[in-house]
């Protein structure tokens, strides 16, 4: 058997490099790479895992962004995926989740007939994890989030999803999204055959009109939700450094100054 | 469908439970949500959602009441017995449409961000995810500003035309960056809020109701998704959010043998044991004792840095516990920006002088001050 499994991807600053102006409360992004967001590349491994063990199965990687995001898109085409869409329109932008996962069912009803959906749980630069079960809702298809093991037989799924304290064994039928934790395998890097995949193929690029999406739902204005104010918090300053010779003398004022604030 | 502006009132809160217990987090949100309803128009009453069996629910009801819910809603349903998200979407959209509550609150924890976009979606209305702060009181919400961010607030006046709305504030770009969202067109305000950062009220067992049952509407089919089996893991469980003292090692252990001592700390404090990222990078201990912005958000009453340097995403995840003790042996380290005690030393030597000294407290303080 094989499948048709599109994976939903987002190009994203590299957070862990992100610095922030104190004075201003804004970003500095320069020179903060892009990146394929870490649990989408967890969605897409786990799709060209089905593929290696179905041949004939096709997955195609869809994004929403500016018009670089090609480049994470050429990335994802290296690692193994067939076929790769980016929607990229003026009108999308300032899209929140509700407006993005409008667009992205828009593209995704646009591609046509698919056994499954794999996303990331979540973005590293928003941390919502609303926009898979979003795109579900509005497919009106069923969902698993929080993935952490995954097999497939003939249209049944079986799915571990990671709760707190342990997992559910979760089985759902085809079609159906779900969406990736990095428990649930290690990314592979890309390889030859992939980047001269990549770089021939021709990525195509669809705006608002191609996917014929309503503009009311999309972009800044269509959103539920606004950003009202935005910053960075203050540093809270240091507190005192705890006196004392001696290992002893150290521990002991330390427990004086938590038990003089009724602290313990 | 869009629920009219004019029809709503009143906060809902989802008060998960699991397997008949409920999760802290919804104690913690009744209580946020009582203060937020004192700070709307006279009357707004903040309510407890039930949803699950009737065995399971019906014993919440008092524990709803007396930690400050005015009113309790109650789903029940035998298909209601495992959470699974077409069923839960489904009776909690349905009753929302019905009563029309102006806001309702989830805890962000898996189940809650699974379920809360579900029906956001369903109703067309804006959700703000993992919110650390909610405000009503412009006032309030300018002094935090004021004191806690580097906002400008020049400008910002109580009769700010967003005054009434739920400001909505959350950490993104790792910690990096702040921001307050506010959902000015469609109601009902949603929002996820971080387990552990909202305080719980008194528990008062003198306060009482009767809980409210919504008739449910749900069938088999309606649900596509099966839960074969539940798992706890068999690893140790870790309630970091619950924890009144947290005693969490670092990169400067050295090896996993110095999580022995920080378990010898933790158990003479009474805490348990948390980690940062790198010492679960490094394979030391397991990923469900890891705090910060990839892990977990603490706010104990006591937080033990042990050999933690303070990188930002570890910040992000604690530095709104109550009380931040330091240990580290490298007095620049970044971690003492922001703990109320600071001990550069060993903390192979300084730990276990604590341990040894910790039930003498009081006889050293009287000691002290003599």
């Amino acid at each position: 058997m094989a499948y048709k499994i599109i994976v939903c991807a987002k190009q994203v600053p590299n957070t862990n490099e992100i610095k922030t102006n104190p004075e201003t409360g804004t970003l500095i992004r320069d020179g903060v790479e892009s990146i394929l967001n870490h649990d989408d590349a967890n969605a897409l491994e786990e799709a060209l895992k089905v593929k290696d063990a179905y041949p004939g199965t096709t997955i195609t990687v869809i994004t929403m962004g500016p018009p670089q995001a090609v480049e994470m898109l050429q990335e994802c085409l290296a690692m193994g995926a067939d076929d790769a869409v980016l929607l990229s329109d003026r009108a999308l932008g300032g899209s929140d989740t509700w407006a993005t996962s409008n667009a992205i069912t828009a593209g995704i009803k646009k591609l046509g007939d698919f056994d499954f959906i794999f996303a990331g749980r979540q973005a590293i630069d928003g941390d919502t994890a609303q926009v898979g079960p979003q795109i579900a809702e509005k497919l009106g298809i069923p969902q698993v989030t929080y993935v952490q093991d995954f097999q497939i037989d003939g249209n049944e799924i079986t799915v571990q999803r990671a709760l707190e304290d342990g997992y559910e064994l979760i089985k759902v039928k085809t079609p159906c999204l779900l969406t990736a934790i990095k428990e649930l395998n290690t990314p592979r890097y890309m390889y030859i055959k992939g980047i001269y995949h990549a770089v021939k193929h021709d990525i195509k690029v669809w705006g608002a009109a191609d996917i014929g999406v309503d503009l009311e739902t999309v972009g800044l204005k269509a959103s539920p939700t606004n950003v009202f104010k935005s910053f960075t918090p203050k540093p809270k300053g240091a507190g005192q450094k705890v006196a004392g010779d001696t290992e002893k003398d150290l521990a002991i004022n330390l427990i004086c100054s938590l038990k003089e604030k009724n602290i313990i | 469908m869009a629920i009219n502006f004019d029809d709503v009132k009143n906060i809902w809160v989802y008060a998960e439970q699991r397997h008949g217990k409920l999760m802290n987090v919804a104690l913690e949100l009744i209580g946020e949500g009582y203060r937020l309803s004192r700070e709307m128009p006279e009357g707004t009453k903040v309510c407890g959602v039930l949803i699950g069996a009737e065995e399971d629910v019906k014993p919440l009801e008092a524990e709803l009441f007396a930690y400050g819910a005015d009113e309790v809603y109650v789903l029940a349903d035998p298909l209601l017995k495992q959470y699974t998200t077409d069923g839960y979407a489904k009776v909690l959209t349905d009753a929302i449409e019905e009563i029309k509550p102006e806001i309702v609150i989830f805890g962000a924890t898996h189940i809650g961000r699974d379920l809360a976009p579900r029906v956001a979606a369903r109703l067309d209305t804006g959700l703000t995810a993992d919110c650390t702060r909610l405000d009503i009181d412009m006032n309030h919400y300018i002094n935090f500003l004021e004191t806690k961010t580097t906002c400008n607030t020049k400008g910002l006046t109580p009769e700010d035309p967003k005054k009434d709305l739920l400001k909505q504030t959350r950490p993104a770009f790792g910690g990096n960056l702040m921001a307050t969202i506010v959902t000015p067109r469609t109601r009902p305000t949603m929002s996820t809020v971080r387990p552990g950062v909202m305080k719980k009220r008194e528990k008062d067992t003198s306060l009482k109701g009767e809980a409210i049952n919504v008739k449910v509407n749900l069938t088999a089919a309606d649900i596509h998704t099966q839960v074969v089996d539940v798992v706890k893991a068999a690893k140790e469980i870790v309630s970091l959010t619950d924890a009144d003292i947290i005693c969490s090692g670092g990169r400067g252990l050295g090896g996993p043998e110095g999580f022995n001592l920080i378990k010898e700390f933790a158990d003479k404090v009474g805490g348990v044991v948390g980690s940062s990222r790198a010492a679960v990078d490094a394979g030391w201990i397991d990923h469900s004792h890891q705090v910060g912005q990839t892990g977990t958000t603490v706010k104990p009453k006591i937080y033990f840095a042990c050999g933690i340097s303070g990188a930002i995403q570890h910040l992000a995840g604690m530095q709104t516990s109550d009380c931040i003790v330091a240990i580290n042996k490298d007095p620049d380290a970044p971690i003492f920006e922001v703990a109320d005690y600071g001990i550069v030393g060993d903390l192979y030597k300084v730990i276990p002088q604590i341990i040894a000294e910790w039930d003498n407290a009081e006889d050293l303080l009287a000691e002290r001050s003599k």
